[in-house]
């Protein structure tokens, strides 16, 4: 094929990808949209208030900061680059050899080495 | 120009056909889900809607389509509007890059067309991956938008228990990947032809046994299903995130978590149990029926993907709550360095016994 | 055709980016820049670079802003109800930064033909630096047939490999200092 068609080709696979968020994107909007001019509507003060067992809510909805969120969003981000690595990796293992394996399983050990610390600092416990 | 105009219609018809499948198995999937786990409770599910309680989906759509929307005060109403189509979106669109029957092209009106797989793009399991992470924001929203305290809890330990688990889905599949080759789940369900020993789940040089396990109880945890519902279990925090939704909105939800259901089993099928090929190459139709091979396929693929929701709901019917700690510790602990060893052996592995 | 997407990409990118900064509630803020993330995706596609599309959304979308997004809901921060009264300083700053755009884009040389097998990128002058990055990862073989992730891992693992090691260590100790600093709050407060 020339450029200009392996080009098309290529484009032409993300069209229907595109067409089907379209799709979803328009399924959701409408529904909701139908479903707001269908229902009934009686806002009373009742049933606008959150729900707290019955009692009336006592204070604003927030809270101070639990730590552990930040540290497990951290964690998350820093593995997930690592697994993102990965993942040309897998795809042409077959071609580089073995020096593409030493080397990946150099980067494993760090990424391990980076884990334990991370559990021997407890940052992995959930209290 | 036609020839694109023809293409575009045919994708179009690949979607509406999808989607609508999707979501009738969506709907059927919540009577199944209650009738499987009636009998395995001893009693019978729903059976007052229709004949065996077959029409209840139907019902409970239309309450829920008619219900009062009801947003609460000082709700922000409009990333309340937001976070189910959040939640759902991400959900169906993963369907398009999975390969519901063999790599055939057909002619149609002059144009090649493939008609079991709506997009082979190469980058096929990581454009799902990509999908999921933000179906974590759905949930994130609805529970901040809601402006009450539980659904805040709620929504912010789902989402922690989302991002956990999808390391490990993304740790489980490398296994996959260094045997196949490529992302596109086109060529890695064509990877597995043959007999059932040819599929990753068995294959040589090492059977990705552990990661199918790791990817499956990950993604049981990803898809917040029992025993990792604490988020939305309904003795805890009320209902989680969902406490202040009603009405369409909160079918919205609902919806998302039984079509993540249904695609964590179509990759799991199209990646551990070699997707639409049958176990043995005389159980799919050949010889004088040949030219039917491509329905033999789509029924093996459906009947793997029934399999695998079956599992989740013995899964429900069976095992007790996980409490959050638990949750997070099994996840980082125990899946993450079983993930990774696998890993490791399978490189170690495909380096001294390269696959052909 | 292309150009049609490239507008549309770029359009909505420098819109969502002005929305960040501009809109006072912290959390449209984020959901600007979420949706800013999915047209840079867009445009790293058009430029044949769909591996660093999809990695751009599970890192950035997935992963960071949902920090991001976690800090902030847990902060409780309130709108911004000041608004900064620095004025002069800022359309000065502004002026400049815009004199500075204007004239590259009229007197900048257009980037190099990046692949020899033909095929051709919208090569506006805008997409220049983009062009270049992917340019230097991807090496000269940005064609169709052999995918963005190929090209990537047959470079990385290869001729860039030092740099991916030095990556690995890069992560171990941004893993580190996170770890120190939450770990110290955690201690302060008990």
């Amino acid at each position: 094929m020339s450029g200009s068609e392996l080009l098309l080709d290529y484009l032409a696979r993300y069209f229907p990808v595109l067409l089907f968020i379209g799709v979803a994107l328009a399924f959701g909007v409408v529904t909701l949209a139908i479903s707001y001019l269908v229902q009934p509507k009686y806002p009373e003060t009742e049933k606008l208030s959150p729900y707290e067992c019955g009692s009336e809510p006592f204070s604003d909805a927030r809270m101070p900061f639990p730590v552990r969120y930040y540290i497990f969003a951290m964690l998350f981000v820093i593995f997930d680059i690592e697994v993102i690595f990965l993942y040309p990796w897998a795809v042409v293992f077959d071609n580089i050899g073995l020096i593409g394996l030493v080397e990946m399983l150099v980067f494993i050990g760090l990424f391990v080495v980076a884990y334990v610390y991370a559990w021997r600092k407890g940052a992995l416990e959930w209290d | 120009m036609v020839e694109v105009g023809i293409k575009m219609a045919f994708s179009l018809a690949q979607i509406a056909v999808v989607m609508g499948i999707v979501l009738l198995t969506v709907m059927f999937l919540t009577l199944a889900e209650r009738k499987v786990i009636g009998w395995m409770q001893d009693r019978m599910g729903p059976m007052e809607v229709g004949p065996y309680g077959i029409l209840q989906p139907i019902a409970d759509g239309l309450k829920l389509f008619f219900k009062e929307d009801i947003i609460p005060a000082g709700a922000n109403k409009f990333i309340f509007s937001l976070a189910p189509i959040l939640a759902l979106v991400p959900a169906l669109i993963g369907f398009a890059v999975i390969p519901f029957g063999p790599n055939m092209t057909v002619e149609l009106f002059g144009v090649q067309v493939k008609p079991f797989v709506i997009s082979d793009i190469n980058i096929g399991i990581l454009y799902i991956l990509a999908f999921t992470s933000i179906g974590a924001y759905g949930i994130i929203l609805g529970g901040w938008s809601s402006n009450s305290k539980y659904s805040l809890l709620g929504g912010l330990r789902a989402a922690a228990q989302v991002i956990s688990y999808e390391l490990n889905v993304g740790l489980a599949i490398v296994g996959v990947l260094l045997l196949a080759g490529s992302l596109s789940l086109v060529k890695i369900t064509d990877a597995q032809t043959g007999w059932f020993w040819n599929w990753f789940i068995f294959a040589p040089p090492f059977p990705q046994i552990f990661a199918f396990v790791v990817y499956i109880i990950s993604s049981v945890a990803e898809t917040n299903r029992l025993p990792f519902d604490l988020p939305e279990a309904e003795s805890e925090l009320v209902a989680g995130f969902f406490t202040e939704y009603s009405g369409m909105r909160f079918a919205f939800f609902f919806l998302a978590e039984y079509a993540n259901m249904i695609l964590v089993s179509c990759i799991a099928t199209s990646l551990f149990l070699g997707g639409w090929n049958a176990p043995a190459p005389f159980l799919q139709f050949h010889g004088s029926l040949a030219h039917l091979a491509w329905l033999s396929g789509t029924i093996w693929f459906a009947a793997k993907v029934y399999f695998f929701l079956f599992l989740f709901f013995w899964l429900r019917a069976t095992l007790p709550r996980l409490r959050y700690d638990q949750l997070m510790r099994f996840g980082w602990k125990v899946m993450l360095p079983i993930a990774l060893g696998n890993i490791l052996i399978t490189s170690i592995a495909a380096y001294l016994f390269p696959r052909g | 055709m292309a150009h049609l997407f490239f507008f549309y990409f770029a359009g909505v990118i420098v819109l969502t980016s002005i929305l960040v900064v501009a809109l006072r509630n912290p959390i449209y803020s984020a959901l600007s820049l979420l949706i800013m993330f999915f047209h840079v995706a867009g445009l790293y596609v058009t430029l044949h670079a769909e591996f660093l599309a999809a990695v751009q959304i599970i890192v950035y979308a997935g992963a960071i802003l949902v920090l991001y997004l976690f800090v902030v809901m847990l902060l409780n921060l309130k709108r911004e109800e000041r608004y900064h009264a620095q004025f002069p300083i800022g359309a000065l700053l502004g002026l400049t930064i815009v004199t500075e755009v204007l004239l590259l884009a009229f007197h900048g040389s257009s980037p190099p033909e990046p692949a020899p097998s033909g095929t051709s990128t919208p090569a506006t002058n805008g997409v220049t630096e983009v062009a270049g990055v992917t340019d230097a990862v991807a090496g000269p073989a940005l064609s169709a047939v052999e995918g963005n992730t190929e090209t990537i891992g047959e470079s990385l693992y290869t001729t860039y490999l030092f740099p991916f090691e030095v990556a690995s260590l890069i992560l171990l100790v941004a893993m580190i200092g996170s770890i120190v600093l939450a770990k110290k709050d955690i201690f302060e407060q008990q």
